[in-house]
């Protein structure tokens, strides 16, 4: 059975679809972009189990010609790195949905039809085998986020947009570059012109080589992620992305650049990857930092948010720089914890946002007092940020530290200074928004969480509970790629 | 027949017989029908290329021949730019007739003049004989004069009509000049003969060099490349926008074809003294014409810039000089047909030019702003459109050949265009629908061209092999 071409395709028929409703017809549009992501989540859901743990290399792999006479071809596979991702993206595609459901009344008709066109390509990114394949994808999302930013944004909606837009093309537009000098040498190499990635890791390419590619690859991943110093587009994309958008950006488009270098950047060039390991090093303890100190600044609620993701992404990128497997697993499985963390947060901030239509965080206080279900959920999204034992955060931060710890203590040094940070600024947050007296009237009679707001939080809630308590399964599902690659970086 | 004029000799020329034949069939016509029928001329216009594409199917069956002794080559080089011609002519066509009557100005002549140009630029792609080069370039210009022009009672129109005469005059001169010169050096107007003696004398020889910068001065003037691209935003602004969307494709694409016949048959040993001009000229172009882009708000104008670009990305790939850049050419020709002729033709759709005139067009007419937003991601180049494709194949071929420094600026100009495209889908998805904005009725012929250009745009990028297929043959020599 075709499984991850069915997971890939319905969004995309669900999309064309959703074209054919009128668009006058809201409720309808709203149910059936809801009810599909959710079949993809359905549909994605049962790979959990049916994934081989024990088995290496790609598993369900499909392969199709595509342009054969470029050596390009449909193939799609996952392995346990993708798996997950896979997983938090078909997870967090209905969740942003339903999030949506009241606060897009404006042509939701083209809302939806985004979101769902923005679904596939997510997905397909991270189910590419094919290097072409996943430059398309990674090309394909843009659109869908350009619109997602720019027609239901916040103020300054039409700057961010376009300064999201930019500054991704302009990574990956030096990230085509590479690819396509990557597809002529390892061609040269192998004799033949293939984009497979298990074929191009054959190839042995010459350190000097390797170091061009590693660099244009960079650019492409780095802006994405993004690493300091390329970060300045998130504040304002995500600020001004609707919560959707903000949780789309941040759950699953930053991931994006992440996984670009776990799975083409590290295998591919591994001798270039270990020469640069300290600049990621050092620009990811940058990142964790400065975003830290800048968290501890912000006045605005979703701002802040935002900026708490440069940080968290920081040790993602610490952990690749770390490249052995400790630092690797740690980095992927904190991916997904930032997707389910962040994406409560982002969720939470839109919420009030919906109710208060206000950010600033000097309007709120005391609200534990009348949603006290919105502060508990709201106290487990921050610890769970904050990486407090027994929550998603902490196994992953954790494991990156080791891992960073093994190769320079230096670095865990710094990345344990961030965490510091992170409590701070993260409990600051919720002291002067949840605790405390109500000051503000105008805060007084706002709402609880809805049953709708909780059907989206509670999986998110589950899992980071879940994940902390008992990290395990996630760790075996990851240990296979990761001694792999590990292996191939000599670590 | 007589061995002056041969079977093969006619066989060759009969696309261009056929083209001439219906052209002047229109005007007659037109002449003998009167005001009611204008609308039926399309009868005559659409049956003519049909003809022509079934008589360029037929000498494709046997294809490359020559013929008047090698004064037409026609070989799959010439059939494939050809085809091209031929769809540009059809769809342009398409799209004219609703807009030439709303601008009151639904003349036969403009179908005639249409296949007449059409005629010309049949002997640019498969010419190899300077005079009969000359006569085809000239016959196409003095149709594009024309039909540059033909908003009489426009004074824009009238103005962009001369500028491009005066300057089109100008550089035809300076061409005819560089022919007379590789006629002193070879003593014969044929190619092949042309090739032997540029052969034979060294690389850097100065006729040779001289020649080289005067036929490229001329032939760039007509692709509207850098540094010789000053006429195109006026004139493209000021043109009818049928007129312009036939300008930036079919004379930009026939231009190219002459270049790359000269420069890679006759000029093609002296491959070291031209290369580093087109270098300059790419890099210029793509330059100027993406930096210039960015401040444009009327759209025909931010569309002539951008083809200056699009010239420099077809420069770059005839730079690359290997199999892959000719190809990369060959595909991005054909996805510069259907991408910009869609552009136009949403243009058309909502006849306006200014960027105000796009603005809310998403609420308005949805289904043209979503084309638009493929046509210019088409041209941006991003995946998954032909326009991708297109840039993919120049890039390769800029990597193959080492020259990673242009593949690298190739490169960034991407980002840089999708500033100011995406201007264009600013307008229209962003902003505000513009007051009294009325809805225009899209005439068939626009909703078709709309459709085709459309399909093809993002069919080609997502499974582009036919496409490529198509264009290998016809690099294949």
């Amino acid at each position: 059975m075709p499984w991850l071409t069915a997971l890939l395709a319905l969004p995309l028929v669900g999309f064309v679809v959703l074209l054919a409703i009128p668009g006058r017809a809201a409720g309808a549009v709203r149910l059936w972009a809801n009810a599909v992501l959710l079949g993809g989540l359905a549909l994605a859901a049962p790979l959990w189990t049916a994934f081989d743990r024990s088995a290496g290399g790609y598993q369900f792999v499909e392969r199709l010609p595509w342009i054969p006479s470029l050596g390009a071809q449909y193939l799609v596979g996952i392995d346990g790195i993708s798996l997950l991702l896979v997983l938090l993206t078909a997870l967090l595609g209905p969740v942003a949905a339903l999030a949506s459901w009241n606060a897009i009344a404006e042509r939701a008709k083209e809302f939806y039809a985004m979101l769902l066109l923005l679904q596939c390509g997510m997905l397909g990114l991270f189910l590419s085998l094919d290097i072409l394949l996943f430059f398309v994808f990674f090309e394909l999302v843009l659109v869908p986020m350009y619109f997602l930013i720019g027609i239901w944004g916040g103020e300054r909606r039409l700057y961010a947009a376009l300064k999201f837009f930019l500054y991704t093309v302009a990574g990956s537009v030096v990230l085509l570059v590479g690819i396509v000098a990557l597809y002529w040498q390892g061609g040269q190499q192998l004799g033949r012109a293939t984009f497979e990635l298990t074929e191009l890791l054959r190839a042995q390419l010459p350190v000097e080589t390797q170091r061009w590619l590693f660099w244009a690859f960079f650019l492409g991943f780095a802006i994405k992620v993004p690493m300091v110093p390329f970060h300045t587009w998130l504040p304002d994309a995500h600020t001004e992305a609707p919560t959707a958008g903000s949780v789309l950006l941040a759950g699953v488009l930053l991931k994006m650049g992440t996984y670009g270098f776990v799975r083409l950047s590290l295998p591919l060039f591994p001798e270039a990857a270990r020469e640069a390991a300290p600049v990621l090093a050092v620009l990811s303890i940058g990142a964790i930092l400065y975003g830290a100190l800048i968290c501890l600044a912000q006045q605005d609620w979703k701002r802040l948010v935002a900026y708490s993701s440069v940080s968290h992404m920081g040790f993602c990128t610490l952990g690749l720089a770390a490249m052995n497997a400790n630092g690797l697993a740690g980095s992927v499985l904190q991916q997904v914890n930032h997707g389910i963390s962040t994406s409560l947060l982002f969720l939470l901030v839109g919420y009030v946002y919906e109710r208060r239509h206000t950010r600033q965080i000097a309007d709120f206080g005391g609200l534990a007092m009348v949603m006290p279900r919105f502060a508990f959920v709201f106290a487990v999204a921050v610890f769970s940020a904050a990486g407090l034992p027994l929550l998603n955060g902490f196994i992953g931060e954790f494991t990156i530290l080791q891992g960073a710890f093994v190769v320079n203590r230096a670095w865990a040094a710094g990345a344990v200074g961030g965490i510091v940070l992170g409590a701070a600024y993260l409990l600051w947050l919720y002291q002067r928004t949840m605790l405390g007296d109500l000051r503000n009237e105008a805060n007084r009679e706002l709402r609880d969480l809805t049953a709708r707001e909780w059907a989206t939080v509670l999986p998110l809630l589950g899992l980071a509970v879940a994940m902390g308590v008992y990290p395990q399964p996630w760790f075996a599902v990851l240990e296979r790629p990761v001694l792999e690659l590990a292996g191939r970086l000599g670590r | 027949m007589s061995h002056f004029y041969t079977d093969v000799d006619h066989f060759a020329l009969l696309p261009a017989i056929l083209l001439a034949v219906f052209g002047c069939a229109v005007f007659l016509f037109d002449f003998l029908l009167g005001e009611r029928s204008r609308r039926w001329q399309l009868a005559l216009v659409l049956p003519g290329l049909a003809l022509t594409g079934w008589q360029l199917a037929r000498q494709g069956a046997i294809a490359p021949f020559t013929a008047f002794h090698g004064a037409l080559t026609i070989d799959a080089f010439g059939l494939f730019f050809n085809w091209l011609f031929l769809l540009t002519a059809g769809l342009v066509a398409l799209i004219s007739y609703r807009y030439l009557e709303m601008e009151q100005e639904h003349q036969g002549e403009y179908y005639g003049l249409v296949l007449m140009a059409q005629a010309g630029a049949y002997f640019l792609a498969v010419g190899t004989e300077l005079i009969t080069i000359f006569v085809g370039l000239e016959t196409m210009s003095i149709s594009f004069y024309v039909l540059t022009g033909f908003l009489r009672r426009s004074r824009r129109s009238n103005e962009a009509a001369l500028k491009y005469l005066l300057l089109g005059a100008f550089s035809s001169g300076i061409l005819a000049y560089g022919f007379s010169i590789l006629y002193g050096l070879a003593g014969s107007t044929y190619c092949a003969d042309i090739a032997a003696a540029v052969a034979a004398r060294p690389a850097f020889d100065p006729l040779t060099v001289l020649a080289i910068l005067t036929v490229s001065a001329g032939v760039l003037f007509k692709i509207a490349a850098a540094p010789f691209h000053m006429w195109a935003p006026d004139v493209y602004e000021g043109a009818p926008t049928v007129v312009t969307a036939f300008l930036a494709v079919g004379s930009k694409l026939a231009s190219l074809a002459l270049l790359l016949r000269l420069l890679l048959g006759p000029l093609g040993t002296a491959r070291a003294a031209w290369e580093p001009l087109l270098v300059v000229a790419a890099v210029v172009s793509l330059t100027v014409g993406n930096l210039a882009a960015v401040t444009q708000t009327n759209v025909k104008r931010l569309l002539a810039y951008s083809s200056i670009a699009h010239a420099g990305y077809l420069l770059l790939g005839v730079v690359a000089g290997n199999g892959t850049g000719l190809r990369g050419v060959a595909i991005y020709a054909g996805a510069y047909v259907f991408m910009t002729l869609g552009a136009f033709a949403v243009l058309l759709a909502v006849h306006g030019e200014e960027l105000g005139d796009l603005n809310g067009l998403a609420r308005r007419q949805p289904a043209v702003a979503a084309a638009m937003v493929v046509f210019l991601v088409s041209l941006a180049g991003l995946p998954p459109t032909a326009g991708f494709v297109g840039k993919y194949y120049i890039f390769l071929a800029l990597i193959e050949a080492g020259r990673y420094g242009l593949a690298l600026v190739g490169a960034v100009y991407v980002a840089v265009a999708l500033f100011y495209y995406f201007r264009v889908v600013r307008c229209m998805f962003l902003e505000p629908a513009a007051e009294g904005g009325a809805r225009v009725g899209l005439s068939v012929g626009v909703r078709v061209a709309l459709g085709v250009t459309g399909v093809v745009t993002l069919g080609a990028g997502v499974y582009p092999e036919p496409w490529l297929q198509w264009a290998v043959r016809a690099v294949l020599k």
